[in-house]
């Protein structure tokens, strides 16, 4: 058996629009995603995230490369594949006139699984949808709706699923009840490809890949992207954050300086600890600071990588 | 009924109620935001937020209470109220067959700005939104982040000394993120009141003050260091091991757990009630033979804090 849910070799895809210039959604890439693993795709708009996807799961061919999903080749085993996989595109397709269970049964259909019943009640038990099987789609709340959508996704047992962005406008409360979910789906054997542009919420993943203009900047895992960052991250408490902003703003040796209501997160453009100058330049200046090192997040990471 | 006006505040609310029918979707709500700070309403969907800021606006009647906006009663002078506000919406209402500049000259005839001051609060918009050289192009064809830089140009063209920003950066990359939050320092630096919603809280850290509502009721307010210290009585601690679901779901069962949660390899795990954590996860999950790398301790986030006050409220 093959260990690999997703591998992509040297893939691209380039659009190209009557009278405009070619467009290279995706430049290239090669990828391997595991069996069992929460992988996120992150970058910001534009950067092919989602073109990938949709190549992944068969809805569009690549221009170039190869792709093989679950062991098979996407050139010879489209219709197999698709029996193998779940896609939860970004505008999900509940049809809102349609009930919670009709909505689930119009998908096992289109899937054409059989006997599905055990599966239909098993899902709604762990979406905690069983109380609202009668209810209209259009009258449920958005987080009702993202976990109804994923229950379509998953009705048919795929090895796989990929989600397009699926946390995008959902509230603290549900988008946490949905990562429960996630780790469910995930011990149940299922593996999750998944797009997002939130870095909060690659750091939860197994691995993560850094896109920008089609292209993989990296990828491995949250804490490897995180121990790979070359400079040295401070964060500084202080009175008057703002104040203290405004004086280092102008000075050398910073990458980036970020204000938060209470604090400032400094990341200079070296390896160098320049932490203890930093505090006397402030303390000179009439601004008495403490500071720590602390380790970067996803987003110092990305943001560096990406203003380069 | 607010008799006083408060010079050093620039949202006060007092008794904030409004009701629909039987149903109560704003009860009773206290609160003061200070002039020129940056105050993050969060909730979850169906908290009131809505309502609140739509009566905060003066779009819409309070039912009982009040509140001052710029030392305007939202209930008693809704216009003079709509004049000093800014408000900029998580669709950010451009117009999208219409080019950068005419949705400016169009925002800017809604405000009443006279031909100069249009100019040059234009000039400023673009500038300020990175549009320089783009004012003739379609707005559909900008990019999500030009697009919400151009909304907040246009929210604020007429140099309104108070602005709500309703989601402001809902479907936005992470660089047009963190360059809008540059903007909203600025804006807040120059003497600006921004009271901001959103729902995402790595975003909440960057606000002076937070109020979190739920169920119609503000339940939490403060800086985002004193709310995490509401979380003091929890233990959170991060767990690495191999399996981390098998390791969530041999915890869950227990009495002083009170929440679980994924981070890749690692799980969060937040306990009440004991006196040292780590060791009581450690026997736990050796006993069920799942091996842990390492244990410790972690600050709440401030979906910790979110998660935890809700879930408080939940069981009252």
């Amino acid at each position: 058996m093959n260990e690999f849910s997703v591998v992509l070799e040297n893939v691209s895809k380039i659009f190209t629009e009557e009278g405009k210039h070619e467009i290279v959604a995706v430049d290239g890439v090669s990828l391997t995603i595991r069996k069992g693993e929460i992988f996120t795709l992150v970058g910001p708009d534009g950067a092919g995230k989602t073109t990938m996807i949709r190549m992944m799961c068969g809805v569009i061919p690549p221009s170039q490369g190869s792709i093989e999903v679950t062991g098979l080749r996407m050139d010879f085993h489209l219709s197999e594949i698709k029996t193998r996989i779940g896609y939860l595109a970004q505008r999900f397709s509940l049809y809102g006139d349609l009930t919670v269970d009709e909505n689930i049964d119009f998908f096992a259909e289109i899937h054409k699984v059989r006997d599905y019943e055990r599966r239909k009640l098993e899902l709604l038990d762990f979406m905690r949808l069983s109380p609202f099987r009668g209810r209209l789609a259009e009258r449920l709340s958005g987080g009702m709706k993202q976990k109804l959508a994923l229950a379509c996704t998953l009705i048919h047992t795929p090895q796989i699923i990929f989600l397009d962005e699926p946390t995008t406008g959902v509230d603290p409360v549900s988008r946490r009840d949905f990562w429960k979910i996630l780790s469910s789906v995930l011990r149940s054997g299922i593996s999750i490809v998944m797009a997002t542009p939130y870095l909060d919420e690659a750091e939860r993943s197994s691995r993560v890949a850094l896109i920008n203009e089609g292209k993989i900047l990296m990828c491995d895992t949250p804490e490897h992207v995180k121990a790979s960052f070359p400079l040295n991250v401070m964060e500084i408490v202080c009175e008057d954050p703002r104040k203290a902003m405004g004086l280092l703003k102008g000075g050398k040796g910073f990458q980036s300086i970020e204000l938060f209501g209470d604090r400032l997160h400094i990341v200079f453009d070296s390896a160098k600890a320049a932490m203890e100058e930093t505090l006397e330049n402030l303390r000179t200046l009439g601004v008495p600071a403490t500071g720590r090192t602390i380790s970067p997040s996803l987003e110092d990471v990305f943001i560096s990588k990406i203003s380069r | 009924m607010i008799q006083e006006r408060n010079d050093s505040y620039a949202v006060v609310v007092e008794g904030l109620t409004k009701t629909f029918g039987p149903f109560t979707a704003v009860d009773d709500m206290h609160f003061k935001v200070r002039k020129g700070e940056i105050f993050g309403f969060l909730g979850p969907n169906g908290a009131g937020k809505s309502t609140t800021i739509r009566m905060l606006c003066g779009l819409l009647a309070p039912t009982t209470g009040g509140a001052m906006v710029g030392g305007y009663d939202v209930g008693k002078d809704p216009d003079s109220v709509k004049a000093i506000i800014g408000y900029m919406s998580q669709r950010f209402s451009l117009y999208d067959d219409l080019t950068v500049e005419q949705n400016i000259r169009f925002y800017g005839g809604i405000y009443g700005l006279p031909g100069s001051r249009l100019e040059e609060r234009k000039s400023w918009a673009i500038e300020m939104a990175g549009l320089k050289g783009k004012a003739g192009s379609l707005t559909r064809t900008l990019s999500g982040g030009w697009k919400q830089r151009l909304a907040l140009g246009c929210a604020i063209l007429h140099e309104p000394p108070i602005v709500f920003l309703d989601e402001p950066t809902g479907g936005v990359d992470p660089v047009s993120r963190r360059n809008f939050w540059d903007l909203i320092y600025a804006l807040s630096s120059a003497g600006t009141t921004v009271f901001v919603t959103t729902h995402y809280l790595d975003e909440a850290e960057h606000c002076n003050t937070i109020g979190l509502i739920y169920s119609g009721r503000l339940i939490a307010f403060g800086s985002p260091t004193e709310l995490k210290h509401k979380l003091d009585q929890y233990k959170i601690l991060e767990v690495v091991c191999g399996n981390p679901v098998d390791a969530m779901d041999a915890l869950q069962t227990q009495p002083w757990v009170v929440e679980t949660s994924i981070f890749g390899s690692a799980f969060h795990v937040s306990t009440t009630g004991l006196q040292d954590p780590e060791e009581s996860i450690r026997s736990e999950l050796t006993r069920q033979g799942i091996p842990v790398d390492r244990i410790e301790g972690i600050p709440p986030s401030l979906e910790d804090v979110f998660i935890h006050l809700i879930a408080e409220e939940d069981k009252q």
